[in-house]
């Protein structure tokens, strides 16, 4: 039983996860549920609360990994009675997770619905927002269906609406689906997105936490960033840094896909390897597959390779061998997959997913899909490894809105880096050398042009 | 009548009175979500995808409706349908099938699935069988990475795909289909 307790205590985030029937509202109260939320309404002023989080090192788990509690902090404060505050804030869990590699977020929305409802019920309160918004995405139907069943059993508990648990506190809670597009995940896209508006991410300053949703003071966190909120409030700041006391603070939900053995998610003290993920967790490669490489946390970061696998996976180490934590879920190739086939999957992704407002991402993502798939198909020149060298420059940070031009580069730099072999190999050998029917064809190519240059006797071999 | 008045007549007409073209159904959904949202023109995503889960699609007539409906410029709303994914603005078959075809899936044998199903119903990405039973689009990442390759039909996920399973469960679901008519 007490290796129960201690196992849960390392895994606060999924330990009440079911995915085949979530826990409704009185069985998620019996395993104690609803008591983080307790603590913080009924014990805590909100400036309490803003204190705790902000002592207890949570980061932001949807990529960037900035300070929760810095981050709430930069919403304004007023006193009861202010002519000054504005009529309402606004509170948004970003639940449109769609960065490729990236399923983490919906284990938490489908498993373990209330204890989303129960964090946001925190962060509502410690910002003072009454109107709080899950920005869903689209194709997870089954989390919509979910999350609404806890949503309108915690206004039935008193846990939503009018005066929660008897205090001053109101807060109305809804479910905003929306229609597949992975730049509403950029939280200023997603503010305009959630008025109606197409969802070109906006300049800033302003910050949204003085004036975003409706021109309103809002804060836009991932989902796995306010699930840790009730655990945090219930069992203390020092219960929270000690699961990881060598990395920041907390549990991080790591993944694995592409040909291991078993992969998966796991929640993990923050700062476990790389290795360990991959060959504790997720089994290491499929039988007769070799490692070549790994995206650490999505889409949208740099490669890293087998020199970097004894690296914690934590904000600050990942960051320093050249990566970003990202999302915490690897995508791992292996060495019978194309480095240059994948680089162009991504890219496609992002070239698709551009909004365009800005003409670095617009023409940047598709004009280096056209070098790649040049590349991929045997037909690129060195001098397109030139070209893809000058779009990672024109696409980087400082040039466009929002991350994801820059995003796109991370995966497309590092290939270039790790894997600038295959790049030359696809040139030089005019075809695909992952791909055997490519291999045949070009062979038989090249034999009938030898044997018309043996036949006419000419220099012209080798051009 | 000149050239000008016949643009400005043209532009005239392109109004239609929701209440004429709309269901009671429909509009009493669509006012739902206005009413959560601090403005009419917030609910206008929601306002495609009820019209689209009654209609199937959202055609221009639906488009100038909804306009009316919320007061929203045609224009705007244009934008934001043809902004996102999973609104359709032109017909689509009885079964959307929405590949994904991000990374995961990829790694995992995209290719081999992708072809069965256009060898299977004899199109490519962006049309429609002849019969009108099915669709094919790519999607991005569905989040089912640990279950590459996937694809959605409708609210259902599919996972685990091989060339064999993707074609089965297409030959499932248009026999379903006939055993409805």
């Amino acid at each position: 039983m007490s290796e129960q307790i201690k196992n849960n205590d390392l895994k606060p985030l999924t330990q009440w996860v079911n995915l085949q029937q979530p826990l409704a509202f009185d069985d998620y109260c019996q395993v104690g549920g609803y008591q983080g939320a307790k603590v913080a309404l009924l014990q805590h002023q909100p400036n309490e609360v803003l204190d705790i989080v902000k002592n207890s090192g949570l980061k932001g788990r949807g990529g960037a990994g900035f300070p929760t509690g810095m981050k709430w902090s930069f919403v304004p404060m007023f006193a009861e009675g202010d002519e000054d505050a504005p009529d309402n804030k606004y509170l948004v869990a970003n639940a449109d997770e769609m960065e490729p590699g990236t399923f983490k977020d919906r284990l938490l929305l489908e498993g373990a619905p209330h204890q989303l409802v129960e964090a946001m019920i925190i962060a509502a309160y410690t910002i003072g927002a009454n109107k709080a918004y899950i920005f869903l995405r689209g194709e997870y139907h089954l989390a919509a269906k979910r999350l609404q069943q806890a949503i309108d059993e915690a206004y039935q508990n008193n846990w939503l609406g009018e005066n929660i648990q008897a205090t001053k506190f109101c807060l109305d809670l809804y479910v905003h689906s929306s229609a597949g597009r992975y730049i509403c995940g950029e939280e200023t896209a997603l503010i305009n997105a959630l008025e109606g508006k197409r969802a070109n991410p906006r300049a800033k300053p302003p910050f949204p936490q003085v004036s975003g949703l409706f021109g309103k003071p809002t804060i836009v966190n991932n989902v796995e960033t306010l699930c840790n909120l009730p655990h945090i409030l219930k069992n203390g700041i020092e219960w929270f840094q000690g699961i990881a006391p060598n990395s920041d603070a907390g549990s991080k939900i790591y993944g694995a896909c592409g040909r291991v053995k078993t992969p998966g998610l796991w929640e993990l003290p923050m700062g476990a390897t790389l290795r360990e993920v991959l060959y504790q967790h997720a089994g290491g490669m499929q039988d007769g597959l070799q490692f070549r490489g790994l995206l650490p946390g999505g889409a949208s970061t740099d490669f890293l390779v087998a020199e970097h696998l004894d690296t914690p996976m934590d904000y600050d180490s990942i960051a320093k061998v050249g990566s970003r934590l990202g999302t915490g879920g690897l995508i791992v190739l292996d060495d019978k997959n194309c480095p240059v086939a994948m680089v162009l999957n991504l890219l496609r992704f992002f070239a698709q997913e551009s909004c365009g407002w800005c003409t670095p991402c617009r023409d940047g993502t598709p004009w280096a899909v056209e070098v790649l798939a040049r590349i991929e198909h045997g037909k690129g020149k060195k001098e397109d490894l030139d070209t893809l060298e000058k779009l990672c420059d024109f696409m980087w940070i400082g040039k466009t809105h929002c991350a994801l031009a820059p995003g796109a580069v991370e995966p497309l730099r590092s290939a270039l880096k790790y894997f600038h072999d295959d790049f030359l190999q696809h040139i030089e050998h005019g075809c695909c050398h992952y791909d055997p029917a490519s291999i045949a064809k070009r062979k038989q190519v090249s034999q009938s042009h030898n044997h018309l240059n043996n036949t006419s006797n000419s220099s012209m071999a080798g051009q | 009548m000149n050239k000008q008045e016949t643009v400005m007549q043209t532009i005239d007409t392109l109004t239609i009175d929701y209440q004429h073209y709309l269901t009671t159904a429909e509009i009493t959904a669509i006012e739902h979500e206005a009413s959560i949202m601090e403005t009419r023109e917030a609910a206008g995503i929601e306002a495609l995808k009820v019209v689209q889960d009654h209609r199937g699609w959202v055609s221009d007539e639906s488009l100038f409706a909804i306009s009316d409906l919320l007061g929203v410029p045609t224009a705007q709303l244009e934008g934001v349908a043809t902004f996102y994914n999973l609104i359709y603005r032109q017909p689509v078959g009885q079964y959307v099938i929405h590949l994904c075809d991000s990374i995961a899936c990829h790694l995992t044998g995209l290719d081999g699935v992708l072809s069965a199903i256009k060898q299977h119903l004899n199109i490519e990405y962006g049309q429609t069988t002849k019969d009108g039973k099915f669709t094919l689009l790519s999607n991005a990442c569905l989040g089912s990475c640990d279950k590459a390759p996937a694809m959605m039909i409708g609210r259902e996920h599919y996972q685990h795909l091989t060339p064999e399973s993707a074609v089965e469960i297409l030959q499932q679901l248009a026999a379903h289909g006939e055993a409805d008519e």
